[in-house]
């Protein structure tokens, strides 16, 4: 299940004025990259994770709009209830984008699985006011590619008795991990079509491309026996710029830093979690990636105590004023937000700001965002 | 150089001075650790720059010598010989030659003229401690020794003169700003003048190490920045943390004035059990006391409720607190008497503990939020 230009049609939805022009999301500085182009915009060569510059040269009427992801998690979030309610096992790949499995519950509803995708599909359109396309085959791997068939809109199932001969026709590229550097090594060698590799023996395939062979082997015939996994917590949360011009000097970058930590600190709040380890994140105008990460002692969401650990991993990065196009800044290694932060009695001031940081959320809880802020945050 | 040595004697005196030795070092000689023959005994010596151990031990020499060779990989082959091998070592030209059995192996050397020796430099105090002693100053407070980088001067155990109503006393303090533990013991000849010093904790365990074989009086000699401690065949020398310790007394509360008196090994038991229930790294149980009895309890999101009531010597005002089971283990560990105490303000303030049969230990233990 795959909403269509999910970005764009939730745009288009609530500016109905939008509707029939074509609408880019996406940052829309020089460095920004479209996330989303609606369909009118695609017909123009514009597609996502393309460079806005690029984007706007192809189309140069197009709307161009900042995400606004708490507007999108909400629509998403009405989506995903009518799915819960077809199934148990729903396994989200994004906001717009998850797998069903809807093995067993014919019974349950008294339709079929196709009876039922065709329902939801209709009820999203209904309710909710977005298109979506269904793939519908027995496991994720061709699921996947049937729901990218037919583009908006779509319907596609692919039954077990067709799979062989349906995948014989399609090109190498279709497959799940074979991304270019892998097409190009397939081509050299001859294959450009999953039949060929139908008619490939297992062990030549191992023996070409070790173990990725045994992959082509197995999803060349249709064979995937991944499971649906719901409800993974999360690994990682993070929070990144990049910025419209290269910024060398510690004191600006770290003003981003405490605006990241904020957001960060919020996200962790928000999932009622506190992070182990603290990376930072930064790219060099050269685009050389640098990570540099330290375990908190105390876990920790407080967006204070995040950035003390940010600073003290950025300043020798900044020594010699390397012009930097990113930062960011990532928690990982989580725990229950009850066990972090523990009360240090030999810093009792740190404990003050963590009280502190802690009455401004239950203020700004009550009384909207921001009404109280830090002086480094204006 | 050229000697035979028993394999066990070999493999006692490697693996002491091989965990001084980092796994990475960016000065290869650092790998190594330095064989020298004379005397008619084997001394073996590892250095991390920070930490210097020799060891002696007996051995058959036929010529004297010295050089450096890898000293993990001598290690684990000493480690694998059989039992009762006799290890033949001999040095010629760049390399070792070391026999045992039917294995023979060489292994490349690094020149001894460039290995680092760290100098003690002057130690104007000096003392000696029963081992007994010097092992419950370390096992009473090691737990609470802080790995926070950032804080550095925590990183040991504080060692230094204390003045209580019994006069003076060597005390030792760890703590990490969760947790503090202090124990004391009698003030040992010459070590009045001392400067209060942190020892750090990669010392702390290598010292340790040797105390389970060691039971005379362990001699040690310190300055402001070195200390040296001498076993029987060994002697440790290390620099010290340069910093400042914080002034721990002011966070040991005094006015904690709600006693709660329970057997040892019940609340240690019963705190174990129900920290099973959950999966996290750090568990917080929350302890309800009433009169004459406490409720633990360990709720975990994934796993469900664990609760467990125990009798206890309670008579102040019903409350709650959590703490880190963890911590509260490390602590109960340690008590040797049947009965701890602990004085309680409130569920937010620090709790202070102690052993019912040993005044002279004490453990301050931060609550976590609930």
């Amino acid at each position: 299940m795959d909403c269509d230009a999910f970005y764009a049609a939730v745009e288009k939805r609530d500016n109905p004025s939008l509707a029939d022009k074509p609408l880019i999301i996406g940052g829309n500085s020089d460095r920004g990259v479209v996330s989303t182009a609606c369909y009118i915009a695609r017909t123009y060569g514009v597609h996502s994770a393309m460079p806005m510059v690029q984007a706007r040269k192809l189309c140069p009427h197009a709307v161009i709009l900042k995400p606004d992801m708490e507007r999108y998690r909400i629509a998403s979030r009405a989506v995903r209830n009518l799915m819960d309610a077809l199934t148990p096992l729903v396994e989200p790949l994004s906001l717009d984008e998850a797998f069903l499995d809807l093995t067993g519950t014919e019974a349950l509803h008294g339709l079929s699985p196709a009876e039922q995708l065709a329902r939801l599909a209709s009820d999203v359109e209904k309710t909710i006011g977005i298109s979506l396309s269904v793939g519908l085959s027995h496991n994720k791997f061709l699921a996947k590619i049937a729901s990218d068939l037919k583009k908006p809109r779509g319907f596609s199932i692919i039954g077990k008795a067709e799979t062989l001969d349906f995948l014989a026709r399609q090109k190498v590229s279709l497959i799940w991990g074979v991304g270019k550097a892998m097409c190009d090594r397939l081509h050299n060698d001859g294959i450009t079509h999953i039949g060929q590799l139908q008619q490939m023996e297992e062990a030549d395939l191992l023996r070409r491309y070790s173990s990725f062979g045994g992959k082509l082997w197995r999803l060349a015939r249709g064979i995937d026996d991944r499971q649906i996994v719901t409800g993974t917590a999360p690994k990682s949360v993070s929070a990144e710029t990049t910025f419209e011009h290269d910024i060398a000097d510690y004191e600006t970058l770290e003003i981003h830093l405490w605006k990241q930590c904020e957001r960060l600190s919020k996200a962790l709040k928000k999932k009622d979690l506190a992070a182990g380890t603290v990376t930072l994140k930064l790219k060099t105008a050269q685009h050389r990636q640098i990570t540099r990460s330290r375990a908190l002692f105390s876990p920790s969401q407080l967006a204070d105590r995040l950035f003390e650990m940010g600073q003290a991993l950025l300043k020798p990065e900044c020594r010699d004023q390397i012009p930097y196009r990113l930062l960011g800044i990532t928690g990982t290694n989580f725990t229950p937000a009850q066990m972090g932060d523990t009360p240090d009695f030999l810093q009792p001031e740190k404990d003050r700001h963590a009280k502190a940081e802690r009455t401004m959320d239950q203020i700004n809880a009550r009384f909207g965002t921001q009404m109280v802020k830090k002086g480094r945050s204006v | 150089m050229k000697l035979t040595i028993e394999r066990s004697a070999l493999l006692k005196a490697l693996s002491h001075v091989q965990s001084v030795v980092e796994k990475r070092n960016t000065i290869p000689i650092l790998s190594n650790v330095q064989i020298e023959a004379a005397d008619g005994q084997l001394a073996l010596t590892a250095t991390d720059l920070d930490l210097a151990i020799v060891e002696h031990t007996g051995a058959d020499i036929a010529q004297d010598g010295a050089t450096t060779v890898p000293a993990h990989t001598l290690h684990d082959i000493v480690r694998k010989l059989p039992d009762g091998a006799q290890v033949g070592l001999s040095l010629n030209d760049r390399t070792l030659t070391l026999n045992a059995g039917r294995s023979r192996f060489t292994l490349a050397c690094l020149p001894r003229e460039d290995f680092p020796v760290m100098s003690a430099g002057e130690l104007p105090h000096r003392f000696t401690l029963p081992a007994p002693q010097m092992k419950r100053l370390i096992d009473k407070t090691r737990f609470a020794i802080s790995t926070e980088e950032t804080r550095y001067y925590l990183n040991g155990i504080y060692l230094h003169v204390a003045e209580g109503e019994k006069g003076s006393t060597l005390r030792a303090v760890a703590t990490d700003g969760h947790r503090l533990a202090q124990v004391e013991v009698a003030l040992p000849d010459g070590a009045a003048g001392m400067p209060g010093i942190i020892i750090p904790r990669k010392t702390v365990q290598e010292i340790r190490k040797h105390l389970d074989e060691f039971e005379g009086e362990i001699g040690i000699e310190l300055s402001d920045t070195k200390i040296l401690f001498r076993f029987a065949h060994a002697v440790v020398t290390s620099k010290l943390i340069d910093g400042t310790f914080p002034d721990y007394s002011r966070v040991i509360p005094e006015g904690n004035d709600r006693l709660l008196k329970i057997s040892c090994e019940e609340f240690s038991e019963a705190v174990d059990r129900v920290s099973t229930i959950s999966s996290d790294k750090s568990r917080s149980v929350k302890l309800a006391l009433e009169t004459d009895k406490i409720m633990l309890s360990v709720t975990s999101p994934e796993n469900g409720t664990a609760t467990e009531e125990l009798a206890a010597d309670y008579s102040a005002e019903a409350m709650e607190i959590g703490f880190n089971s963890r911590y509260l283990l490390d602590i109960l560990d340690q008590v040797e008497g049947d009965e701890v105490e602990a004085r309680l303000a409130d569920s937010a303030s620090p709790t202070v503990m102690r052993d019912g049969a040993d005044e002279s230990a004490l453990y301050v233990l931060m609550p976590m939020r609930v």
